[in-house]
């Protein structure tokens, strides 16, 4: 549905996307993380045809955004960062609008609005001023304007941005559902959300894509991927880690805590593919010197992780 | 048309919505009862036409229209829906155009509203209705010229306040570069072609031929170009933005 080639992005000397390229199929749900300033919000302002591209091509349903931007503009729900909504409206007068300027009229107007206000939650303020709402109706609104003529694609530049932790799940569990018939970009930085909701994630980082996979491969990438942590009693840490240093399967071990009589220990693996084998040689040696093993736990890895080595790596 | 008839109608509803509306229909009635009646000697003179009426509104519309056009674009883009409005489905130009129809919509409506003045002179002598007729027309394309100003300076900038002055000195420009206290200074030190050439923006005298009920193609073609050339101006503003 969606296809981004070598986009690239320049302000002046400043380069703000540098040759990005990737695309999104129905029933995929991309989130876009990156850290601040890295290019996302640009990305997708070039993806909604609101900036036009330095170099390279978006395509939309096979529409070029910049040949034919009212095709593909008619295709996409684009939620701006932060919301931006006519204040002197009301939430229906609003909604309405947006309908009308995307050719929806008369009867169906109505119904789609009725549409999007049960989606959204939005029923208790349909007929209130829009500068009189809160962040979060106010950002409920934006996303209702999104998906009011029920786009093919959806856009959205921060969606949970400023929501409360309840209704950050409500709009993680819409972006799920209407992932499954829609191709869904989202935006984010927090690293949560993209597994929650993701099923594939891309990491820009000063304009370029550094990571693109699904949210397990990414976590895969992680340092502490795949490594144990044992909780252990009646030893000293010195023999723990001897002991399990000495297991063929092990790269490493590191004492993560040491309170008598109770010792925590992180053993990495040698290989990622070791899959089990390490956590029953750890078993094996802990019967064999008569430990009592408290807690065994396998890690999969952690998305902050892999975000900070490599957002950080050229800092 | 659907989709700028849609912008309009937001517009409308945003002028009316607010008090900004009746504020400025009070004030601009007030104010051109005011210039008519106690500075234009509108009995006094005892003339059945409405030159000491339409004399004013180059003044009038000098401070009124771009107030009442300064929030078209400095708006969308402080608030950021500019970014909304132009990834819908629509072309630039249909919403520069949508947004122009209304406020000029506004400001026709507002000039409608002084028919009481035509009524009274209807009442007290014989006058030629068809020059009050082109004269509203003219008052009309001249309110257009300035609105179209206001829209390329609200473009410019997301501050109403600057949007409002930048077009009050442009449109002073306009009202001032052909009067002879400008020009016989400009006389003395440039030669004749560039005066005539600067003194050819002034909008009085055409705005004075069409008070006279004439209706020259001439007149006509440089209103349209008061309006179109802002409005295109606005265009290349918009998309430059963007980039």
């Amino acid at each position: 549905m969606i296809q981004v080639e070598n986009l690239s992005k320049a302000f002046g000397p400043k380069v703000a996307v540098d040759d990005v390229s990737f695309s999104v199929e129905r029933g995929e749900i991309l989130g876009f993380l990156g850290p601040n300033g890295a290019g996302k919000s640009t990305t997708m302002r070039m993806i909604t045809g609101f900036l036009p591209p330095t170099a390279g091509a978006v395509k939309v349903g096979g529409n070029d955004v910049m040949e034919k931007p009212i095709e593909a503009k008619r295709l996409i729900g684009y939620l701006p960062e932060s919301a931006p909504l006519y204040t002197d409206m009301t939430v229906e007068g609003f909604l309405g609008f947006c309908a009308e300027v995307r050719g929806i009229g008369g009867a169906d107007k109505g119904k789609a609005i009725d549409r999007v206000v049960d989606m959204c939650f939005l029923k208790s303020v349909r007929h209130q001023s829009v500068d009189t709402l809160s962040k979060g109706y106010r950002h409920r609104t934006g996303f209702a304007q999104a998906i009011i003529h029920d786009p093919d694609i959806l856009v959205m530049d921060e969606p949970t941005d400023g929501l409360d932790p309840n209704q950050k799940h409500e709009v993680r569990s819409l972006i799920r559902r209407m992932g499954q018939s829609k191709a869904i970009i989202f935006s984010t930085h927090i690293l949560e959300e993209v597994e929650a909701a993701c099923t594939r994630a891309i990491i820009i980082d000063q304009g370029k894509v550094v990571a693109n996979g699904t949210p397990e491969e990414l976590k895969a990438k992680s340092e502490l991927a795949n490594s144990y942590i044992v909780s252990i009693s009646g030893t000293e840490a010195a023999a723990v880690r001897d002991k399990l240093n000495s297991v063929i399967q092990s790269s490493k071990v590191t004492i993560v805590n040491d309170k008598p009589p109770t010792v925590v220990a992180r053993v990495f693996p040698k290989n990622a593919s070791s899959d089990g084998e390490l956590g029953q040689a750890i078993f094996d040696v802990a019967s064999q010197n008569n430990w009592k093993v408290n807690e065994i736990k396998k890690e999969e890895g952690r998305l902050d992780d892999v975000f900070r080595n490599i957002t950080l790596s050229d800092t | 048309m659907k989709s700028i008839w849609t912008i309009t109608k937001r517009e409308l509803a945003g002028y009316f919505n607010s008090p900004v509306a009746y504020v400025f229909l009070v004030i601009f009635l007030l104010m051109t009862g005011a210039f008519t009646f106690m500075i234009g000697q509108f009995f006094e003179r005892g003339q059945a036409n409405l030159q000491p009426f339409f004399m004013w509104h180059p003044w009038l519309y000098l401070f009124l229209v771009p107030a009442v056009g300064m929030r078209l674009w400095s708006e969308e883009r402080r608030l950021g829906t500019l970014e909304l409005i132009l990834t819908m489905p629509i072309s630039p130009w249909q919403t520069i155009t949508g947004k122009f129809i209304a406020s000029w919509g506004f400001l026709i409506l507002a000039l409608s509203l002084t028919f009481p003045i035509w009524w009274t002179v209807n009442n007290l002598g014989s006058p030629d209705n068809g020059a009050i007729f082109t004269g509203y027309i003219g008052s009309a394309l001249m309110a257009g010229g300035y609105l179209a100003i206001t829209s390329m300076t609200s473009a410019l900038t997301r501050n109403q306040v600057i949007s409002f002055i930048l077009s009050v000195v442009i449109c002073l420009f306009l009202v001032l570069c052909g009067w002879p206290p400008v020009t016989d200074p400009l006389a003395t030190m440039a030669p004749n072609w560039m005066v005539e050439g600067v003194a050819a923006f002034s909008v009085m005298p055409h705005f004075e031929r069409l008070q006279q009920g004439v209706i020259d193609s001439r007149d006509l073609i440089y209103f349209i170009s008061l309006i179109g050339f802002p409005l295109f101006a606005t265009s290349v503003i918009i998309r430059n933005l963007r980039s």
